[in-house]
């Protein structure tokens, strides 16, 4: 044999070797679905309790269009790969999941595969709801079937080479996803391993608040140390970082109040999170919500370390102008001294939405104002004003480093180009 | 000396009242009133909207903005309904209602329906006469050749509106009707199903649309902006149509939004 012949040999083993290796990591921990399983009794309660596990894992959110049918899918989920159009959950035979079976959908939920094989694009959080158990994922099933079948049929997604393939997808599982139900911990307490059950599995807040790489995998395992969410300029803070949302120094009840009503004596909520409170969390017992308070009291704390406090510049003409747009635009509700008013509008001084590193979320809010969600325990809450037609960059970033800068808050400088970067992405998202 | 202490204090007392107020008024901007207190109301709850809308729902001096104070609650709660599902657009108003729910919504829209402003003066109508002359016979008698129904069958004899889901066509600036109407005839603007206007709109040529928005822009106001109670008698031969609504929430006091006629 020549050596060219070698080598191309050696090339095409190590090739085969390279699948077969993808191959076996993409089935770990399947289960042959035409092995018949005796199934739950599925009665009303069982149903029940999957309603109240779809509230748990948000799934009417993304799996419904704007003013479409619930769970009928057709939701573009944007990523920067292109955009994902989510699946009718409802039980039609021909475009739902009438005709799976509830090992069809434990393998969707544990192993991301669809009924008919195709790997599933991780923009559906099968990398969380791994966690989940089988008699969990079957009630959700039992839910699903209970629903009235719309006949909607799936749309293809969007997404750019070489992103569409499956074989691209395989690679991105080997290489970020292993699927497991979540593992007690015995060292906690029962509470503590509810909590983590919850938040790591089907709350998927690790979907947000983890931060993900360029080729949209989670390095860091679940740390939930925060990160930017994928096109929207959002950013899900740190749930680990005192500088940021962790929650180590705060009363339970506290933050169950966050999660239930949106609003807390400590912050409140809005944004893509004011959307999570009002159609998920809202609903979940107050059991449920102090077990995920404690587990997010004793996440382990992130290495960050306080921010570097900013030089502070106190005079100038355009310290003067940021105090006056302030006194005009923003003192009526926050008050003088950035104090706020209790129960109504957030204080801005000592703040940490205000004052965190990552600025994007109080230039979003500033710009496109926004509201705490409508809930159950606050039903009329109050909102905040868009400002993006009536503040330019300049005044904007002037403003935001004045109530950065003010009342004891020590946070870096926000510049014109930082604001100009999140006008020009809102803007071409809200068309 | 007696003179110049009491000139002094009453400098003084000139300085101590006089400038605190003027200070204040520097820093509100000569446009702005001192701003209100702070009360726990649906009025404050509703700042987010007025940033736009103009104070109390007035309308905003760009025309882009429209009037809300006054129009019917019915309408207001379907046009809110209709931002968040899509069937209008705009992202700014999208975004900021989605986290509410149906009967805040409700809340909100009920409370601009009650409020009385007056309406500011049309502005003269800068269209040729027979341009005015095709849209005053559009809105007043309508078409029959054309099946076009007169605006005026749903929308009130004196154009007010009809509660509680019939808006007004006074008082709106002509590029804001223009705009309405070519956006449904674009498909961009929709209402629930039945979406009559949707029907009456694909009947408009742009040359009809740019007649009625002229000719309905330049319209004095009535003694009374309110909205009609009732629908006015039909007249032998009208087009019937038929409009969707929103069901009211459930979890309200307000008057329900029953289906339109």
């Amino acid at each position: 044999m020549n050596k060219l012949l070698k080598f191309v040999l050696a090339l095409v083993v190590l090739a085969a070797g390279a699948g077969a290796l993808v191959w076996a990591l993409n089935v770990r921990d399947e289960i042959d679905v035409n092995t018949p399983v005796a199934a739950a009794a599925p009665g009303a309660s069982l149903a029940e309790r999957g309603a109240y596990l779809a509230r748990a894992g948000n799934c009417q959110a993304c799996h419904t269009a704007q003013g479409g049918q619930a769970y009928a899918g057709g939701r573009g989920i944007a990523t920067p790969f292109g955009t994902v159009v989510t699946s009718n959950l409802t039980p039609d035979d021909k475009t739902g999941i009438g005709s799976w079976s509830s090992a069809h959908f434990w393998r969707a939920m544990h192993n991301g595969r669809s009924k008919d094989g195709r790997l599933l694009y991780p923009a559906f959080p099968y990398t969380s709801y791994t966690q989940v158990t089988r008699e969990d994922s079957d009630a959700l099933y039992a839910y699903l079937r209970s629903l009235p079948p719309v006949a909607a049929p799936n749309q293809p997604h969007a997404l750019r080479f070489p992103y569409q393939s499956q074989a691209a997808l395989a690679v991105w599982r080997a290489l970020f996803f292993s699927p497991g139900v979540y593992e007690a911990d015995a060292s906690r307490s029962a509470e503590w391993n509810r909590g983590a059950y919850l938040v790591k599995g089907l709350g998927h807040c690790a979907a947000c608040h983890t931060a993900r790489n360029a080729l949209g995998g989670s390095e860091q395992g679940l740390d939930l140390a925060g990160g930017l969410i994928p096109m929207q300029n959002w950013y899900a803070p740190s749930l680990a970082s005192p500088y940021e949302a962790g929650v180590s120094d705060w009363d339970n009840q506290h933050i169950v109040s966050l999660l239930k009503k949106g609003v807390s004596p400590r912050a409140s909520v809005t944004g893509p999170m004011a959307e999570v409170v009002q159609r998920s969390t809202q609903y979940l017992s107050d059991a449920d919500l102090g077990a995920m308070a404690t587990f997010l009291k004793e996440l382990p704390p992130s290495q960050a370390t306080a921010p570097e406090p900013a030089a502070i510049k106190t005079q100038g003409e355009s310290v003067e102008r940021a105090a006056k747009l302030y006194e005009q635009h923003c003192a009526q509700c926050h008050g003088a001294k950035g104090e706020g008013i209790a129960n109504a509008y957030p204080a801005l001084a000592g703040n940490r939405a205000v004052t965190m590193g990552q600025a994007a979320n109080l230039v979003q809010i500033v710009l496109n104002g926004g509201y705490a969600p409508a809930t159950q325990g606050n039903p009329r809450p109050f909102g905040m004003p868009p400002f993006v037609l009536v503040l330019n960059d300049t005044d904007m970033a002037l403003v935001l480093t004045h109530v950065r800068q003010s009342w004891g808050n020590r946070a870096s400088e926000i510049t014109p180009l930082e604001v100009n970067r999140i006008r020009a992405s809102t803007a071409s998202a809200a068309r | 000396m007696q003179q110049t202490r009491f000139g002094y204090s009453w400098l003084c007392a000139l300085v101590r009242l006089a400038l605190p107020a003027a200070l204040a008024w520097a820093a509100a901007g000569p446009a702005a009133a001192a701003p209100p207190p702070f009360e726990d109301s649906i009025a404050q709850r509703a700042m987010a909207c007025t940033a736009c809308h103009g104070p109390q729902g007035r309308a905003a001096p760009d025309g882009y903005y429209p009037r809300l104070a006054g129009k019917p609650a019915g309408y207001l709660y379907n046009q809110l309904l209709n931002f968040r599902d899509g069937r209008r657009h705009y992202g700014l108003m999208t975004q900021l209602i989605e986290p509410l729910s149906d009967a805040y919504l409700m809340e909100i829209a009920t409370y601009f329906s009650q409020l009385e402003v007056p309406y500011p003066a049309p502005l003269p109508a800068t269209a040729a006469p027979e341009v005015l002359r095709h849209g005053r016979q559009l809105v007043l008698e309508g078409d029959a050749a054309r099946q076009l129904p007169a605006c005026v069958q749903c929308h009130g004899e004196a154009m007010t509106g009809v509660a509680p889901g019939i808006p007004g066509l006074l008082g709106l600036p002509r590029d804001y009707l223009n705009a309405q109407l070519g956006a449904w005839k674009a498909g961009q603007r929709r209402a629930h199903a039945p979406d009559c206007m949707k029907e009456v709109v694909s009947r408009l040529t742009l040359e009809d649309i740019n007649a009625v928005a002229s000719w309905a822009a330049a319209q004095p106001l009535p003694a009374s902006t309110k909205p009609a109670t009732s629908l006015p008698a039909a007249k032998p031969g009208a087009i019937t149509i038929t409009c969707g609504s929103a069901q009211a929430p459930a979890a309200t006091a307000a008057a329900p939004a029953k289906a339109q006629k």
